[in-house]
C-alpha cells in the first residue's frame, strides 16, 4: 500500500497495521512486554515529530522497526548502566547483539511468507491468548498489544473504568512474566485446542463490537474491524486452519449486514426486516469465497458451520427464501460439537421457522424444563416470539416483560416494547 | 522454572481398597516418570486435613485454631516441586497427576532468589 502524503494520516494508519508487528519482534528479542512496548511508542512519538518537515520516509515499517530498536538498544544501555551484576551486563550484550540483527526490511510485506516477524507475530497471538490468562486478560492484551489500541479506547468499548482496564494490563503482563508463560507457538500436539482460544478470543472481540448491548457506536466498530484486521492476519499466518479461515468469513459474513441493522434513529431492525440492498455485496461474496476455501479442507468445526449458516442467511433474496431446514440441521451438526444450551435456542428458532412455531416452543420449553438461560433476555424474547405467533397473547406478554427486565441496550428495549404494546392489544 | 503442584482433592473419597491400590500405583508411576526426567525436586503426601493446625500471632500473641486456613470441599492433599521449562509444561505435568481427574492442581512458580527486576524477564526471554 503506498504511504498516504499527510505525516499524521500517516502515522495513525502505521499504528494500527504495524505495531503488533514491531512490538512482536522487540518481545521475542527483548522478552520484556513493557520495554519492547514503550519503545515503540517511542519511535512512533519520534515519526509524529519529524515527518511532518521531513516527509514520510521511503518504507515507514522498516523505519519505525529500526528506531524503535535503537529506542530499546538506547534504554538497555540506560539500564546496563545501572545493573550490577556481571551475569545481567552479559544477557543484555546477548539481547543488544540480537537487536542490531534484526533486520528491519522484513518487517514490511512480512504478511504471507513465513518469515521470522510473521512467526513473532503468530507467538505473540499464541501468548496474548493463553488460556492461563483470564478470558477478560486476553481481550485486552491483545488489542492492546497486536491491535494497537490505546488503554482509554478498550476501556471505553468494554465500559470497564480506564483505571481498571490499566490494571487488568499490567496484571496479565505480569502473570506472563512471572509464571513463565511461553512466548511461542505451541507444539503441534496443543495447537488444535490453543488456536481454538486465540479464535474465541477474535470472536468475542467481534461480537462484543457487533452485539446489541450498551456502548460508544464509534468504538464498537472499531472493534469489528480490528477483530476483522487480525482475523486476516491470522489467516495469512495459518492458511492451513480451516476454523481461521471459517472465523474470518464468519465475522465478514455478519458484518456484510451492519449498516442495515440499525435503522434512522439508532433502532434495531431484525434479519427479517431489513433492507438487503444495503447488504455490502463484496463482503457477502469475500466470506463466501473463504468459507468455501475452509470447507475443501474438509475438517469442520463450529466456525466454519456458524458462518455456513451466516452464508445461508446472507444468500437468501427475501426472508421467505431463507433455507431454515438447511440452518436448524448446520445448528444440529453445531450442538454436536458444542452441546451448550444458546446454540439449541438459535436451533429451536431454526426449526419454528422450517416447520411452524409449536415445533420451535416445543425445543424452547424444554431448556425453560432444564433451567437453562434463565437470565438472557433472548431466550425470552424468543419465546415470547413463538407464542405471538400462536396467538397466545397473555403468555406471550409476560415472555415480553421478562426479557424487558433482562435488557438494557435501549434499541432492543424499544423493539420488545412495540412488540409488547402489540400482544396486550390483540 | 521450579514449580510447586498443589493437589487438592477430596478427602471423604469413599473408595474400594482396590482403587485406592490403583490410585497409588498411578501416583508412583507419575513420581518415577519425573524422577526419570530429572525434573523431580521434591513431592509428599499430606495426613488429612482433621490433623491440621492452623497458627497466626496477632499484638505478639499466638493463637492456634483446628483444622486447616480454609474448610473447603477439596483441601491440600499433596505436593510435587518439579523444574518445568515453562507454564506448558507444567500444567502438561500438573494434567498427570493422577488427581487431576478428580479433583484440581494449582501450580504455583517458586520465588526464586534474585528475582527482582531484569532477572525475571529471563522466564519470557529464554523461553523464545
Amino acid at each position: 500500500m503506498p504511504p498516504p502524503t499527510d505525516p499524521h494520516v500517516a502515522v495513525d494508519r502505521l499504528f494500527r497495521e504495524e505495531s503488533g508487528r514491531v512490538v512482536a519482534t522487540l518481545i521475542r528479542v527483548l522478552g520484556d512486554f513493557d520495554l519492547a512496548e514503550e519503545a515503540v511508542q517511542e519511535a512512533f512519538v519520534t515519526a509524529l515529530e519529524t515527518w511532518p518537515s521531513r516527509g514520510v520516509p521511503h518504507k515507514p515499517g522498516a523505519w519505525i522497526m529500526t528506531t524503535a530498536r535503537n529506542r530499546a538498544i538506547d534504554r538497555l544501555r540506560r539500564r546496563k548502566r545501572l545493573a550490577e551484576k556481571a551475569e545481567l551486563l552479559g544477557r543484555e550484550a546477548a539481547i543488544e547483539a540480537e537487536l542490531a540483527a534484526v533486520d528491519p526490511d522484513s518487517s514490511i510485506d512480512a504478511g504471507t511468507d513465513v518469515s521470522p516477524i510473521a512467526d513473532d507475530r503468530l507467538r505473540l497471538i499464541f501468548t496474548c491468548c493463553h488460556p492461563a490468562l483470564a478470558i477478560e486478560a486476553r481481550v485486552a492484551l491483545t488489542l492492546r498489544t497486536l491491535g494497537g489500541l490505546s488503554t482509554p479506547e478498550i476501556a471505553r468499548a468494554f465500559l470497564v473504568p480506564e483505571v481498571t482496564l490499566a490494571q487488568r494490563l499490567v496484571r496479565a503482563k505480569r502473570k506472563i512474566r512471572d509464571a513463565g508463560i511461553p512466548y511461542r507457538v505451541p507444539p503441534d500436539h496443543d495447537l488444535p485446542e490453543r488456536l481454538d482460544g486465540v479464535l474465541r478470543v477474535l470472536y468475542l472481540v467481534f461480537n462484543e463490537g457487533y452485539g446489541a448491548s450498551s456502548g460508544d457506536r464509534l468504538i464498537r466498530r472499531e472493534l469489528c474491524t480490528e477483530a476483522i484486521r487480525l482475523g486476516r492476519v491470522l489467516v495469512d499466518l495459518m492458511p492451513d486452519e480451516p476454523e481461521a479461515l471459517g472465523l474470518l468469513a464468519l465475522m465478514l459474513l455478519h458484518d456484510a449486514r451492519r449498516e442495515a441493522r440499525t435503522g434512522h434513529e439508532g433502532e434495531l431492525v431484525l434479519l427479517e426486516d431489513q433492507d438487503r440492498g444495503r447488504w455490502n455485496r463484496p463482503r457477502i461474496d469475500e466470506g463466501r469465497e473463504l468459507l468455501e476455501r475452509a470447507l475443501r479442507m474438509r475438517r469442520v468445526g463450529p466456525m466454519q458451520l456458524q458462518a455456513a449458516i451466516a452464508a445461508l442467511h446472507d444468500d437468501a433474496e427475501t426472508p421467505a427464501a431463507t433455507d431454515w431446514q438447511e440452518i436448524a440441521g448446520l445448528y444440529a451438526a453445531l450442538r454436536r460439537i458444542e452441546p451448550t444450551p444458546i446454540v439449541e435456542l438459535n436451533r429451536a428458532v431454526a426449526v419454528a421457522m422450517a416447520s411452524g412455531p409449536e415445533a420451535g416452543l416445543l425445543l424452547v420449553d424444554a431448556l425453560v424444563a432444564a433451567g437453562e438461560l434463565e437470565t438472557y433476555p433472548y431466550l425470552h424474547a424468543a419465546r415470547a416470539d413463538l407464542l405471538r405467533r400462536l396467538g397466545r397473547s397473555s403468555e406471550a406478554a409476560a415472555a415480553y416483560e421478562r426479557a424487558l427486565e433482562l435488557t438494557a441496550n435501549e434499541a432492543e428495549r424499544t423493539f420488545l416494547d412495540g412488540r409488547l404494546a402489540e400482544v396486550a392489544q390483540g | 522454572m521450579r514449580y510447586l503442584l498443589l493437589i487438592y482433592t477430596e478427602e471423604q473419597l469413599e473408595a474400594s481398597p482396590d482403587l485406592m491400590a490403583a490410585e497409588f500405583e498411578a501416583y508412583a508411576r507419575f513420581t518415577n516418570e519425573v524422577r526419570d526426567r530429572g525434573i523431580y525436586e521434591a513431592g509428599e503426601a499430606l495426613r488429612p486435613t482433621s490433623t491440621a493446625t492452623t497458627v497466626r500471632v496477632r499484638d505478639g500473641q499466638t493463637l492456634t485454631t483446628d483444622g486447616p486456613f480454609a474448610e473447603t470441599k477439596e483441601a491440600l492433599g499433596g505436593f510435587y516441586m518439579v523444574d518445568a521449562t515453562d507454564l506448558d509444561d507444567a500444567i502438561q505435568l500438573a494434567a498427570k497427576i493422577p488427581g487431576a481427574k478428580h479433583g484440581s492442581i494449582e501450580s504455583r512458580p517458586i520465588l526464586e532468589d534474585g528475582a527482582g527486576e531484569g532477572s525475571a524477564s529471563e522466564a519470557v526471554g529464554a523461553a523464545g
